[in-house]
């Protein structure tokens, strides 16, 4: 029985576990740094223990301080977030070893998701389709591969993860060079130089299965439609993904549980997969064995309440749910506010923020540690707060959330609100079903008329 | 946000009943405004202040370490320009760990040199010099916060 926990994180997600533990009468320790001392979620938590100074390497990074912070505070269990440590196998296998529930799946689990090789065996011996393409050891096995799935394709850094370490080669000629630049960038950004080539979907739509297990059982909890990323940074996310074909749900649904029940899964997870529209096919990508940033959005149409699931299978409980059980309603988007300038090429804007008015009312959720006077430190990640808009279908949705978008005013620092505002009201976005082609088209437009408006600002 | 959303939402319920176009709560720790949006937008927006100070506050820690360059006076010096940060940073002047630094004191910098890495929000941020001439004079240790606006280096320039 878990009775107080300790968050591991900071900012709006921080935030949120704590939330879903005081509805369900646990009590919380805050593992902060010095820079989040005053913090929304430090004022939230029952109690903060600090771990150290303002870098990520010297606190939300830290293994040895993140345990000792648990035996301090003598917790049952930590709680990683997203981000940080949430996904590393030291920090899981180090719960084990000093008796604490570690949110998430085991260490094993942990380890072979995060390794993209093993990941893809693992999702094809769950029968799942994967990308052609495959391991590179040599130029001879790089020029091997590309014969065989054609260009363009795409170099993955083994060890990489959310977008860090690819890289696109439309021309063979270009091929052996950009082999050596991936593997000695793999090798500096992740202590790791191993790369793999896969071929490029040219209009591809990024789609998400979230999954949750007991380690017995797995079930899914519907799709979501990813494909708003700016260098592979998702901005917008939708629940369910629209526009799918009942058979190409279907089989998503499939096979997420698949590899779920092959890796006798235990915790909340999402099996993100490429939807090649042109082939109408979709292949596995890889397997996020944490919380999502846009679980809410899934949250919306379940009505689940995604932490406090994730909390029970981390005691042991069994499922508390059938997959009959889980029925989705409406339609949810979500856009991540971001302190960054998109008129300045996304240049990180922290700082503090003098007046946070955000979006309520119907069918608005907001995650968020921002309020007026709140500052955003220059060390960590630029994501703000998240807007939630549900609706009884997609256009309701998109309506409500371009309205709350513009009643949200933040003074003091630069955000992306604008840019989301014109998206959700833009008949391309409109339509639903966008691959990811569509946003750099759609931002190159936005900063033409934006340019056109303030002339040579 | 300080209360839930839900509890907001029963509360804007009641309030687009009534008529109100704003609503005001001060709780011990906090104030909750409600406001019906002006911009003629159908809804309602909410902002949050603590009037409490945070439980463990003297961070001075933390507050002391951001404001590396912040004591450096502008030059007065003729022909020397100060080259500022561009935004809220950690100052690093070599590409990567271990690296030779982009500039020495001496070294010859173009608008177009590449000066020092400026890294906010896990991004990293090239900064130019902006003038050409001979660097005299690094004002921040390597690693070492700096606050937007923030002077880094000094730079003679070239007579013309």
């Amino acid at each position: 029985m878990i009775r107080r926990i300790l968050v591991a994180n900071r900012g709006e997600i921080a935030a949120r576990v704590i939330r879903s533990c005081r509805r369900l009468g646990i009590e919380t320790v805050l593992a902060a740094s010095e820079a989040d001392r005053t913090s929304l979620p430090a004022r939230l938590a029952d109690e903060v223990r600090i771990i150290g100074p303002a870098p990520s390497a010297q606190s939300y990074l830290d293994v040895d301080r993140i345990v000792g912070a648990a035996r301090d505070g003598r917790v049952d269990a930590v709680h990683p977030g997203y981000g940080f440590l949430s996904e590393n196998p030291r920090l899981a296998a180090a719960c084990d070893a000093a008796g604490l529930v570690f949110i998430g799946p085991t260490p094993d689990q942990l380890a072979a998701l995060g390794d993209k090789l093993e990941a893809r065996r693992h999702a094809v011996a769950a029968g799942l389709p994967v990308v052609p393409g495959g391991s590179v050891d040599t130029l001879a096995d790089a020029r091997r591969i590309a014969r065989e799935i054609g260009t363009p394709l795409l170099i993955k850094a083994v060890g990489g993860g959310g977008g860090r370490g690819m890289r696109l080669v439309r021309d063979e000629r270009t091929l052996e060079d950009a082999v050596h630049m991936a593997m000695s960038e793999a090798e500096a950004a992740f202590g790791d130089a191993r790369v793999y080539l896969e071929r490029y979907v040219e209009h591809g739509r990024h789609v998400e299965v979230q999954v949750l297990g007991d380690g017995r059982d797995v079930i899914h909890l519907g799709t979501r439609d990813c494909s708003i990323q700016r260098r592979y940074q998702k901005l917008v996310e939708e629940a369910p993904a629209p526009a799918l074909s009942e058979s190409m749900r279907d089989g998503l649904h499939r096979g997420a549980v698949a590899l779920g029940r092959h890796l006798g899964y235990r915790g909340l997870g999402t099996v993100e997969c490429l939807v090649d529209v042109d082939r109408e096919r979709f292949y596995f990508l890889e397997m996020n064995a944490r919380i999502q940033v846009e679980h809410p959005v899934t949250e919306a149409i379940t009505g689940l309440d995604l932490v406090a699931e994730q909390i029970a299978v981390a005691e042991g409980r069994p499922l508390a749910l059938t997959q009959e059980e889980v029925a989705f309603q409406g339609h949810a988007v979500e856009c991540r506010i971001n302190a960054e300038d998109p008129g300045h090429d996304f240049r990180p804007s922290p700082g503090t923020v003098r007046a946070a008015r955000w979006p309520a009312g119907s069918g608005i959720r907001v995650d968020t540690h921002v309020h007026s006077g709140t500052l955003i430190p220059p060390h960590y990640d630029s994501l703000i707060g998240k807007i939630i808009a549900l609706g009884k279908d997609r256009d309701q949705a998109v309506q409500r959330m371009h309205s709350a978008l513009m009643r949200l005013r933040l003074d003091g620092i630069a955000t992306n609100a604008a840019l989301h505002a014109a998206v959700t009201a833009d008949p391309g976005f409109g339509r639903g079903g966008m691959d990811t082609g569509y946003f750099p088209a759609f931002l190159a437009r936005w900063r033409e008329t934006e340019e056109a408006n303030h002339g040579a600002d | 946000m300080v209360l839930e959303d839900e509890d907001i939402q029963d509360i804007l319920k009641l309030l687009d009943a009534s008529g109100f176009d704003s609503m005001q709560l001060d709780a011990g720790r906090f104030r909750l405004v409600l406001r019906r949006s002006a911009e003629g937008e159908d809804g309602w927006t909410q902002e949050s202040f603590f009037t409490t100070a945070a439980p463990e506050t003297e961070a001075a820690s933390a507050e002391t370490e951001r404001t590396a360059g912040r004591e450096v006076e502008p030059s007065t010096e003729p022909g020397v320009v100060d080259v500022r940060a561009s935004l809220a940073s950690t100052f690093y002047r070599s590409p990567k760990p271990g690296a030779e630094p982009f500039v020495e004191v001496g070294s010859r910098v173009s608008e177009e040199t590449t000066v020092c890495i400026l890294e906010a929000m896990k991004l990293m941020n090239t900064l130019r010099a902006g003038v050409s001439g001979e660097v005299t004079e690094i004002c921040v240790g390597n690693g070492e916060f700096v606050e937007q606006d923030a002077i880094l280096m000094r730079v003679r320039t070239e007579a013309t």
